[in-house]
C-alpha cells in the first residue's frame, strides 16, 4: 500500500467510490481508503458476514452494485483504514492511515476527500441511557447486521430519517411505539415542490409514512421526546408538543418503549478537510460548516477536491453524481480532459442536490430546540458534562468552541467532541448574542479518529531522537 | 390492516449461532456479525459505565464515531460495533464492577 498513487479518495460512499472509479476511467492510479469493510458508505453499508441471504431493499442493490463496480475497476479498495492525519507535500499528499495495528503512508498527486456525514443529536435528559442509538446508528444496524434496536422502540428527530428508520423497524419485524417529529405535515408540504424533482424518492418516502399510517402507528408531528426514562435500560419516553420556534409546550405524554432512535439531521464531516487546510464557513441549508469549495469538487487548494455529503448535505442521490463530477475533476488536473462528460453530468446533479437540499432543510434548528437540553442534561457524553456545566464556563469567560475544550475537556474525549461540538456552538452564540455563524467549531487536531499513541509512535529509539543542545544560562 | 411495508424478518438466513461469553455469561451470537448486534440482540445493551459520573452507557452511533460501546477483548479495549464475532470470544464490559 506503500505505493505513490496519482488520486487518493477518502471515503467509500456514494460520493468517494463514484470519485474513485471515474478517476480510474481516466487511467489514473487510484486507491480508495475507507474505514468500513467493504465500500457503500453509512447509506449503502454492505451486510455483515453473517447474513447468508436476504431480501433486497433499493439500498442494498445500490450497494452491491457499487462493489462489484469498485472489484471490477482499476481502483485500489482499502478498507479498515483509519485516516488520522494528512500531509500537503511539494508535489502531492501524504496521507497517514492507521490500519491492521499498524500505521501507514499513501500518498497521491490529488486528494480527494469524500468524508460523509455524521449525526446531529440534540441532547435531552436520559439520552445517555443505554438503548438509546442514533437514527443513523439506526440504519447501520439494519443494513449492516438486519437487527433492530430492541422489542418496542420509538423513533423520533426531524427529516425523512424518521420515517425510514419506522418503516425498517417494522420490515425486520419489530414494533414502532410511536414516530415523533418536531416537523409539522405543513413542512413537508413546503418541501413538496422540491421533491418533485426526484419523484422515485418522493414515491419510496410516501409509501413509509402511508404504512404508519394504515397500520395505525401514532405519528406526533410538531413533537419531541424530551426525556427518556430509565436507568440503565430504556423503559419510556415522555413526548411533548413544540411551539413553531420548537420549544416545548406544556404538557407531555408518555410512552412506553424498550429503545429510542434520535436525531435530528446530519452535519458534513469536515475534520480532514480542515486538516488539509480549506476554511470553512457556516451555511445552515448545507447541514452547518462546510470547507469552501468550487464547482464539481474543486478547492482553492490545487489537488484538492471534495464531494459528498462532507461538502454539504445534499443526500445519497446527489454524492454519487458529485463524486462523479469531483474525479472527473481531478482527472482534469492530472492532466485528462473531462469538460465535456462533466458538462452532461451536472443537470442530473442539480436535480438530485435539490431534493436532497429540501431534506436537510427540515432538519435546519430552530432556536427552540436548544431548550429540550435542560440544565441536568449531559451534554458531552465522554466527560459526563452538564448542561449547566458548559453555560458556566462560558459565563466565566469561555466565549469559543476551543476555550471551552481546553477549559473543561468538552470535546477533548475519545469521541473527538463529535456529539457535543454543535451543542456547545449553539451555546455560546446564544449567551453571546451572536451569529452562529461566528461561532465556529473547535480547531482539529490529529488523530482524526482514536488509536493507540504507540501505533502512532511507531517504531523508533530514543537515542534517533533529535535533542537540541540546551539554550545557554 | 394493510401492510404496505411487508414483514420480511423470516426471510432472512443468518449463520449458525455460536457462543461467546460478556462478563462470564454464555451469550449466542451468528458468526460474523458485529459483536454489538449480538449484544443488543441478547438484550445486553448496558456495556460500559462513563468513567467521570458512573453512570450506563451503551452503543450509539454504531459507526465507530462515539465510543460508547468500547468493551474489552484479550486485554485490549474494541469497539463493538466493529469487531466481528467469533466463536468463544471472552468479552468484558467496562462496567465498574468489572474492572479488574
Amino acid at each position: 500500500m506503500a505505493d505513490r498513487y496519482d488520486i487518493a479518495v477518502i471515503g467509500a460512499g456514494p460520493a468517494g467510490a463514484n470519485a474513485a472509479l471515474a478517476g480510474a476511467r481516466y487511467g489514473k492510479s487510484t486507491v480508495l481508503l475507507d474505514e468500513q469493510a467493504q465500500p457503500g458508505g453509512q447509506v449503502w453499508r454492505a451486510k455483515d458476514g453473517s447474513i447468508l441471504s436476504a431480501p433486497k431493499t433499493p439500498d442494498s442493490e445500490a450497494g452491491d452494485a457499487l462493489r462489484v463496480a469498485v472489484s471490477q475497476a482499476q481502483v485500489k479498495h482499502v478498507g479498515d483504514a483509519r485516516v488520522w492525519q494528512i500531509e500537503r507535500q511539494k508535489t502531492g499528499w501524504d496521507i497517514h492511515v492507521f490500519r491492521d495495528r499498524q500505521v501507514e503512508t499513501v500518498s497521491a498527486r490529488a486528494l480527494i476527500l469524500a468524508t460523509g456525514a455524521r449525526e446531529f443529536v440534540q441532547p435531552i435528559p436520559g439520552w445517555t441511557i443505554p438503548g438509546v442509538i442514533g437514527l443513523a446508528g439506526a440504519t447501520a444496524l439494519f443494513k449492516q447486521n438486519l437487527s433492530l434496536p430492541g422489542k418496542r422502540t420509538v423513533v423520533a428527530g426531524t427529516g425523512p430519517l424518521v420515517f425510514f428508520v419506522a418503516s425498517e423497524i417494522r420490515r425486520l419485524g419489530g414494533e414502532v411505539g410511536a414516530v415523533v417529529t418536531p416537523n409539522t405535515r405543513r413542512d413537508w408540504m413546503a418541501a413538496l415542490p422540491a421533491m418533485l424533482s426526484r419523484p422515485d424518492l418522493l414515491l419510496r418516502g410516501a409509501r413509509w409514512i402511508a404504512d404508519l399510517m394504515l397500520n395505525r402507528i401514532p405519528i406526533h408531528w410538531g413533537s419531541a421526546v424530551t426525556r427518556v426514562e430509565g436507568s440503565t435500560i430504556v423503559e419510556g419516553v415522555r413526548v411533548q408538543r413544540l411551539n413553531r420556534d420548537w420549544s416545548p409546550r406544556e404538557g407531555a405524554q408518555r410512552i412506553a418503549a424498550d429503545s429510542l432512535c434520535l436525531g435530528n439531521g446530519l452535519i458534513p464531516a469536515i475534520e480532514a478537510p480542515q486538516l488539509a487546510g480549506l476554511s470553512i464557513s457556516h451555511h445552515a441549508a448545507l447541514g452547518g460548516w462546510v470547507p469552501e469549495q468550487g464547482e464539481d469538487g474543486a478547492t482553492s487548494i490545487e489537488g484538492l477536491f471534495l464531494c459528498g455529503d462532507g461538502a454539504g448535505i445534499r443526500g445519497a442521490a446527489a454524492a454519487e453524481i458529485h463524486g462523479r463530477l469531483a474525479g472527473m475533476k481531478a482527472a482534469e488536473f492530472l492532466g485528462a480532459n473531462t469538460g465535456m462528460r462533466r458538462e452532461t453530468l451536472r443537470p442530473g446533479y442539480t436535480r438530485a442536490a435539490r431534493f436532497g437540499t429540501a431534506m436537510t432543510a427540515l432538519s435546519i434548528p430552530r432556536p427552540g430546540l436548544a431548550e429540550l437540553t435542560t440544565r441536568e442534561t449531559i451534554v458531552c457524553r465522554c466527560e459526563s458534562l452538564s448542561q449547566a456545566q458548559i453555560a458556566k464556563e462560558i459565563g466565566s469567560g469561555a466565549t469559543s468552541t476551543n476555550a471551552v475544550k481546553s477549559g473543561l475537556r468538552a470535546g477533548m474525549g475519545p469521541c473527538g467532541g463529535q456529539y457535543c461540538q454543535a451543542v456547545v456552538a449553539r451555546m455560546i452564540a446564544a449567551a453571546q448574542e451572536r451569529d452562529e455563524a461566528d461561532t465556529p467549531p473547535p480547531t482539529p487536531r490529529p488523530p482524526l479518529r482514536p488509536m493507540p499513541v504507540a501505533a502512532m509512535a511507531g517504531d523508533f529509539e530514543y537515542g534517533d531522537l533529535p535533542i537540541p543542545k540546551p539554550a545557554p544560562l | 390492516m394493510i401492510r404496505l411495508v411487508p414483514d420480511q424478518s423470516a426471510q432472512i438466513e443468518r449463520a449458525e449461532e455460536v457462543l461467546f461469553t460478556f462478563d462470564g455469561e454464555p451469550v449466542r451470537g451468528h458468526a460474523g456479525e458485529s459483536l454489538a448486534a449480538s449484544l443488543i440482540r441478547s438484550g445486553r445493551l448496558h456495556l460500559r459505565d462513563a468513567p467521570e459520573d458512573g453512570a450506563a452507557r451503551g452503543a450509539f452511533c454504531l459507526m465507530g464515531l462515539c465510543q460508547e460501546c468500547v468493551v474489552e477483548l484479550d486485554g485490549e479495549r474494541i469497539e463493538a460495533c466493529h469487531a466481528v464475532l467469533r466463536a468463544g470470544m471472552a468479552v468484558m464490559s467496562l462496567k465498574r464492577g468489572q474492572r479488574g
